[in-house]
């Protein structure tokens, strides 16, 4: 009689060699060696979009890019991890990443969980529309209104909450999702961060074909998100951001990022210390 | 430690409700679709039986969720179909049915057809004696013992229907899910409890179908 | 084309399956023609929307394929954990012993009762609160864990059919020989039952594929089908181009692991006397036995 043990031991080996590697993955500090791991979007152009040749690419980025520098990386020792709305304190409380740089804007219920360093940028909650459509011009013209927004994102929020709670609202995975509505006239609007809109705008392809309404309907302060407690950080983070304005970076790369779209950005914001 | 249940803070009733009903359209649409499948997969014209195949082999292959999404972006957003719904919730609601329907009809039809293939010969040869024609044959004659062949299947394929529904909160359909991932996120220390609740929440509206299908599977079985 | 359903078809219903014919074809290409025509309109059809696909090779190397890589990497990493898990719990729903049986029983119908997107985001939400693994890993885990959990209990229950429907001789035979409970299983029912469970377990395989697409839609899982909003943030938003595009790379895994259950099944049917079990746990697990009456 032979006994058919093999292929069950077999089986049962390579079971166990996987799941042993699988285990083994990760690590968890925010710099491994002499590099620095650094969050941000990889779905926002003009922000953060991770292009087509793996690279990255935005305001976001290159924000990130120099606070490293000052801190003592060059470009290539930059790890970049995605970093998902959801996702942000996550990553910083679990030392996944150093700092996030990822349209971060600074609020209460987040400053529970994390320090912000900045801010770094003022953005307004807005409205990307048709290029030919003009019936929106104050935020009450909103609740006759089909709008469009990311699920679970403070824009959709607020317009529930105070900005148009009568208007018709629909929650997509993303920012796309919602502009092949626009693009196909189901809905009327997209918003959420005038930076965001200003992003998408300025593409190539979508060039004359979307604009921003203009309306200035909150107020984001973005900030780069660091472990809470950790000041000395969070003071050399801020020391950098200071130079860049001053040094004339912050307007340079303002205006290379968000220039095409005609967005009329804020001035550089004052580091809150 | 279920407290959160009491603060008012959640629509629990109402999310299980949209899930429930959700899957009792989607069962109904399902088995219209999946018997119309199956009915052109054995039909006589070649091209009913070719598109029957080819619907059922792409379809099955998908994921619910590039249907589901298929159906939001492909139907809603690009041709303009409502479904008659006015809001979005309400059109999130129908087009999920729709997706659901279009995606269990095939496992419907696939039940249907080994259920057809249980049915003797000889029983569609003695009633072409008796000159009914292929209609007549299959409505009359073989539908209905192939309908009580697989009473079992076909509970599996409700139950995991109603288990798929949670799928239809990636097109927003208000439904469980959606309020699971919130309540995950906002009741951190009460994560078990969330999951006991939910989880509890399927097991009350899967376990009686099944159930009740066993018992009817048994009822209704054709001796032989 | 012959079937017991309808008589082979005379000269009159010929002319009528004709008829028939060209009505559906003229109904569906109507439906196509509407469709398209819509899509065109709404610029949908556009060159620029569906070419990067084919003329920009980067599509694919930085997105397509890397998700294509986690998907299968959830997938295969499931099945292999799950396979073993699966067996246990089968062999110990059919245990001698009211006390494996029964706790046993309970969790397989526990967490097949349960759909699959909510053991995820449960597994998720422990692995965030509980653990410290590391966010690149945490929805790869999230995934396979709710994967393996349900799809254990599924496979548990493919297993106890299995052994269930090998002939009763088989078991006698091998108490009469002496063999312990344990020897009888390992040695005698289960190489038996898995053979007949193979085509089931591989239809078991296109499910777990399809429903890593959950984790990427719900939990961040960087897989094939969450890789859309990468590639339409950076083409012009073409989303169903996209969407269309990884729908078709869906299928074609999916079509050719069914394939690979039907040739399986073909098989083992004509090399043993015993058919293939048919367990549909659930769809997808389902396959047809015999054309006996559908004829085409």
């Amino acid at each position: 009689m032979k006994l058919r043990r093999t292929p069950a031991a077999a089986a049962a080996a390579v079971v166990l060699a996987l799941t042993a590697t699988a285990c083994g993955g990760g690590s968890d500090s925010g710099s491994n060696g002499d590099k620095i791991n650094v969050g941000i979007k990889f779905d926002q152009p003009g922000l953060g979009l991770k292009t087509p040749d793996g690279k990255y690419a935005g305001f976001d980025v290159d924000v990130a890019r120099y606070v490293a520098k000052e801190l003592g990386y060059a470009e290539d020792k930059i790890n970049f991890k995605q970093a998902p709305s959801a996702e942000r304190e996550n990553l910083i409380k679990n030392g996944d990443v150093k700092f996030v740089v990822a349209s971060y804007s600074i609020n209460d219920k987040r400053k529970k969980e994390v320090d912000f360093a900045g801010p770094y940028f003022l953005a307004h909650q807005d409205l990307l529309v048709r290029a030919d459509d003009s019936s929106i011009t104050k935020v009450e013209d909103l609740n006759s209104k089909k709008l469009c927004s990311v699920t679970g994102s403070t824009s959709a929020q607020n317009v529930k909450d105070k900005l148009a709670p009568k208007a018709d609202l629909q929650q997509l995975g993303g920012y796309s999702e919602c502009l092949t509505g626009l693009e196909n006239k189901a809905v009327d609007a997209l918003t959420t961060d005038d930076s965001i809109l200003a992003g998408y705008a300025s593409q190539k392809e979508h060039a004359g074909k979307f604009k921003l309404a203009g309306l200035r309907m909150s107020d984001e302060k973005y900030g780069i998100g660091v472990k809470k407690g950790d000041d000395d950080l969070r003071g050399k983070i801020n020391k950098a951001l200071e130079k860049m304005v001053s040094d004339g970076t912050w307007e340079k790369l303002v205006k290379q990022h968000f220039g095409p779209s005609g967005y009329k950005y804020e001035p550089a914001p004052k580091v809150e210390n | 430690m279920f407290d959160f249940l009491d603060s008012g803070q959640y629509d629990l009733l109402g999310a299980f409700w949209v899930t429930a009903k959700l899957a009792l359209y989607s069962a109904i649409g399902s088995l219209i679709w999946g018997t119309a499948l199956v009915g052109m997969r054995v039909s006589p014209v070649p091209a009913m039986r070719a598109f029957g195949t080819a619907y059922v082999n792409l379809v099955r292959n998908t994921p619910l969720t590039v249907v589901l999404v298929a159906c939001s972006f492909g139907l809603n957003q690009t041709l303009g179909i409502t479904l008659g719904g006015g809001s979005f919730e309400d059109i999130g609601f129908r087009l999920a049915v729709l997706g659901l329907s279009a995606y269990t009809g095939t496992f419907v039809c696939e039940a249907l057809r080994s259920g057809i293939n249980t049915v003797p010969p000889g029983q569609a040869e003695a009633a072409r004696a008796l000159g009914l024609n292929f209609t007549q044959v299959l409505t009359l004659v073989v539908f209905p013992q192939a309908f009580r062949a697989v009473v079992t299947p076909l509970a599996n394929v409700l139950i995991a229907l109603t288990k798929n529904t949670t799928v239809a909160s990636a097109i927003s359909a208000a439904e469980a899910a959606v309020l699971m991932k919130e309540m995950v996120e906002n009741e951190a220390d009460a994560l078990f409890a969330v999951f006991a609740v939910f989880a509890f929440g399927f097991i009350l509206l899967t376990l009686p179908t099944g159930l009740l299908l066993g018992w009817a599977a048994k009822r209704l079985a054709v001796k032989r | 084309m012959s079937s017991v359903l309808y008589d082979t078809p005379g000269p009159r219903a010929k002319r009528r399956n004709v008829v028939y014919t060209i009505g559906f074809l003229a109904v569906l290409g109507l439906a196509a023609w509407w469709m398209l025509s819509a899509m065109a309109d709404k610029n949908q059809l556009a060159v620029e929307k569906w070419s990067p696909f084919v003329t920009d090779s980067r599509v694919w190397t930085t997105y397509l394929l890397p998700g294509l890589t986690e998907t299968l990497k959830a997938a295969v990493l499931s099945i292999l954990i799950a396979l073993p898990l699966g067996a246990l719990l089968g062999i110990g729903r059919l245990s001698d012993h009211r006390w494996v049986r029964v706790p046993v029983g309970t969790v397989v119908e526990f967490f097949r009762a349960i759909p699959v997107l909510l053991l995820m985001m449960f597994a998720s939400g422990i692995y965030r609160e509980y653990t410290t693994i590391s966010s690149d890993f945490r929805p790869l885990y999230a995934v396979v864990t709710g994967l393996v959990l349900y799809n254990a209990s599924v496979i548990a229950e493919v297993v106890r059919a299995g052994v269930l429907s090998l002939p009763r001789g088989q078991g006698d035979a091998a108490e009469a020989l002496g063999m312990r409970k344990g020897q009888t299983m390992m040695y005698v029912l289960l190489p038996q039952a898995v053979t007949v469970m193979l085509p089931a377990l591989v239809s078991q395989l296109v499910v777990i594929v399809k429903d890593t697409a959950l984790g990427g839609a719900m939990l961040g899982f960087t897989e094939l089908l969450s890789q859309n909003r990468q590639i339409t943030a950076n083409y012009g938003a073409n989303t169903i181009a996209t969407f269309t595009v990884i729908a078709l790379i869906f299928i074609v895994i999916n079509a050719l692991l069914t394939h690979l259950a039907g040739r399986l099944e073909r098989r083992l049917r004509q090399g043993k006397k015993s058919a293939a079990v048919n367990i549909p746990a659930q769809p997808g697990a389902t396959e047809v036995k015999s054309d006996a009456i559908s004829g085409a």
